[in-house]
């Protein structure tokens, strides 16, 4: 199955972020101030639920349609919660409730089973650096009440939270439950392993994003610093670091569209999947470092935009399940299968 | 600005998935009946002749020659199949990949005729003619001469490292025909068909690091050529050779020659592995799997009719690194032999690692070495 996205939500995506997300912008998130003017100007072209369905209160456009804002939303490292906002709607929709609009994040990111619910229907426990919990409207619970699985929707107002940040600076809180009633709540279909896996496809759209950023970066002021006469990206050895960054932003960009078409599946594909997350996740750590040493001593500064992309990088590389994670999970799966399942594995992939 | 190379998302259609199916029966069968030991690779003209029967070379060529007129992305399948295996491909794979498309796209027309269809029944095998002792990554400083004499050109000059001379009926061969000039220095180059059993070549063995004489040495010594070997237009053949290199520089071949070596590792890691065994085949297994994509995606391209230069050389430095690397964190990963354990499969684990490793440093020089992948990438990217 071929997963291509529409150009005119893509059109309209990056007008929003080259108007509305600006260096500016990112910094003040940073220091707590809620880009208000860019959250509503995504909301209002239906992009943070994209591709959730329109009768659970999302745009109805293509999961392709959704992934590619998230990549463009990397590229600009947009410090709103889309991603968030669209697992969340994701989650609902599969669980038949209602997506409420406004921004949404979702638990647990960290911890399985970390909230239970009780047969009367009442939330307890701890969830664990949720992304933007903060700026949230409302929060999707994947909650647990013995092996059933259900999802919780509640107004963020109400819960006990106590504010943590990412590698990113961007808001990453620690919620707790202590017997709060959801306003919505169904069994689930989708358990904890799913919820990270889908959650780990939306970060390799990001890291994606995030890397054609810092290879735009990189290459642009490679030309503009001149050093021992000329500019540096006439040197050779830059040359060849910035062909790397450009491999690494190309295996990220190919590994976004793995993650893609593994969410494409009946059920998702953990292989394909892992596969994404962990080579994406290499590709950020690899990319930003070459970035920061063609930046030298300019892209450590907090002055200097860089950093806006390179911190998400490693966040996000880390968030849903990091190289380590998904690797021993690939590595057991291809191990259970044996040796000559190897090859067919790997070819059956596209 | 935007980022100057793209890899188009692509899917494997249905015929493909089908023609997979009967390339593994087929290899099954070869295998079965002795016809060759897998992952060995090697040379055998039974081999071709069996795989050309079957339509495998030439896959995508006009039927006119040979050809199927298949799609590049089901000749891709076959290809991969192929050398997941390690099948004996080296008698038709630089023909099938390189020297035929280039014949079709530039040779003469009786040549054509007389030469690609014999290259689809896998009846023929080729060489490329490139480096010379004085030109390696600088091809275009190639100084072996073909002078204009009656009816032809007379070759004289060296060409080195050529994999394959020796058991080659062809060579496509990058000769100077005319001085470069100051402006361009790429200029006064041409490529030619050259019959190896000409009166004049003579080949000597150069014998490589694993013991194994694959490369050689090829003197030609006033060799002639008639006019109908010129391929494509004299001294303009720069152009024509780079192109040749997206066909060369992205396929299965650039990043799955320590493969075995991975599934050896597999096999010997039983079922059950601890973590840190499990971690390191994953992260091989995900470089893999990605890479696939990349190159998969750069056949689509080519399939499209595009010519994606930048694309296919990333593909190859990203591909042959990761080949590269990959014997060593498999030797890391590796459980500790057994002294009680009389078992086969650490024999063949060995034997997969001592290769993979023994090939390595070759993997990112043969076919466009990492610094002129990188230049090349560099160059995409607006840098030069």
């Amino acid at each position: 199955m071929n997963e291509t996205s529409d150009s005119i939500i893509l059109d309209t995506a990056e007008r929003i972020f080259s108007d509305l997300c600006g260096p500016q912008t990112v910094n003040e998130a940073e220091a707590g101030k809620w880009p208000q003017a860019l959250w509503d100007a995504l909301q209002e072209s239906g992009l943070p639920l994209a591709s959730v369905g329109e009768e659970w209160g999302g745009a109805g456009a293509s999961r392709a349609d959704g992934f590619a804002v998230l990549r463009l939303a990397g590229r600009f490292a947009a410090p709103v919660p889309l991603a968030e906002t669209l697992l969340a709607g994701l989650l609902l929709e599969k669980a038949r409730i209602p997506v409420p609009p406004g921004p949404l994040t979702i638990a647990p990111v960290v911890a399985k089973g970390a909230v239970a619910v009780s047969p009367a229907g009442l939330l307890s426990g701890r969830a664990r650096r949720v992304p933007f919990a903060r700026n949230a409207a409302f929060i999707a619970l994947l909650a647990g009440r013995g092996e059933e699985r259900f999802v919780a929707l509640l107004p963020r107002e109400g819960i006990g939270l106590s504010p943590g940040t990412s590698l990113a600076g961007e808001p990453a809180d620690d919620l707790s439950f202590d017997g709060l009633a959801a306003a919505r709540l169904a069994p689930s279909a989708i358990e904890e392993e799913a919820l990270l896996a889908l959650g780990a496809a939306l970060r390799v759209q990001q890291i994606a994003g995030a890397l054609e950023g810092i290879l735009e970066q990189s290459i642009s002021y490679a030309g503009d610093r001149t050093q021992f006469g000329r500019p540096i990206a006439k040197f050779q050895v830059i040359q060849h670091n910035l062909a790397m960054l450009a491999g690494e932003a190309a295996a990220a960009s190919a590994a976004a569209q793995a993650a893609l078409e593994a969410c494409g599946k009946e059920r998702i594909d953990v292989a394909a999947l892992a596969a994404a997350k962990i080579r994406a996740g290499e590709a950020a750590g690899t990319g930003a470092a070459i970035a920061h040493q063609v930046h030298g001593a300019m892209g450590f500064t907090y002055e200097h935009s860089l950093h806006h992309r390179t911190r998400r990088l490693w966040a996000w590389r880390e968030e849903f399940g990091n190289e380590s994670f998904w690797a021993i999970r690939l590595g057991q799966l291809v191990a259970a299968r044996g040796a000559e399942a190897l090859w067919p594995t790997l070819a059956a992939d596209l | 600005m935007t980022i100057s190379f793209r890899f188009d998302p692509v899917s494997l259609p249905e015929a493909a998935k089908a023609l997979r199916q009967e390339v593994r029966a087929f290899l099954r069968q070869e295998i079965a009946r002795g016809g060759f030991v897998p992952g060995e690779g090697g040379f055998s003209r039974e081999f071709s002749r069996k795989v050309g029967a079957r339509g495998w070379i030439g896959m995508t060529w006009p039927k006119r020659y040979g050809g199927g007129e298949r799609s590049q992305l089901e000749r891709y399948v076959v290809v991969e199949e192929m050398l997941a295996c390690g099948a004996p491909t080296r008698g038709f794979s630089t023909a099938d990949r390189q020297s035929g498309p280039v014949l079709l796209r530039y040779g003469q027309e009786e040549v054509k005729e007389a030469i690609v269809p014999r290259i689809a029944k896998g009846e023929l095998c080729f060489c490329i003619g490139l480096s010379e002792p004085n030109s390696g990554s600088d091809v275009f400083a190639a100084s072996t001469r073909a002078r204009k004499a009656a009816g032809g050109y007379r070759v004289n000059g060296r060409k080195i490292w050529t994999s394959n001379a020796h058991e080659a009926d062809y060579m496509i061969a990058l000769l100077r025909t005319s001085p470069a000039t100051g402006e361009n220095r790429r200029y006064g180059l041409s490529q030619f068909l050259v019959d190896m059993r000409a009166p004049g070549i003579s080949i000597r063995p150069i014998i490589n690091l694993l013991g194994r004489h694959d490369f050689n040495e090829v003197v030609f010594d006033d060799v002639f050529l008639p006019d109908s070997y010129l391929v494509g237009d004299l001294d303009m053949a720069s152009k024509q050779a780079t192109d040749e290199l997206a066909f060369e520089r992205s396929g299965p071949d650039r990043w799955i020659e320590t493969f075995p070596a991975l599934v050896e590792l597999v096999r010997s890691a039983g079922e059950n592995p601890d973590e840190r065994l499990a971690e390191g085949i994953g992260r091989a297994v995900a470089q893999l799997m990605i890479l696939r994509r990349m190159s998969i995606s750069v056949a689509g391209m080519l399939e499209a009719g595009k010519t994606p230069m930048v694309e296919a050389a990333l593909v190859k430095d990203l591909g042959t690194n990761f080949e590269q690397s990959l014997p060593d964190k498999v030797r890391l990963l590796a459980p500790p032999p057994q002294e009680d354990d009389p078992d086969a499969n650490d024999n063949r684990f060995r034997a997969a690692l001592r290769h993979a490793t023994l090939i390595a440093p070759k993997l990112t020089i043969q076919g466009g070495t990492r610094e002129v992948l990188r230049g090349i990438i560099a160059r995409g990217l607006g840098l030069r």
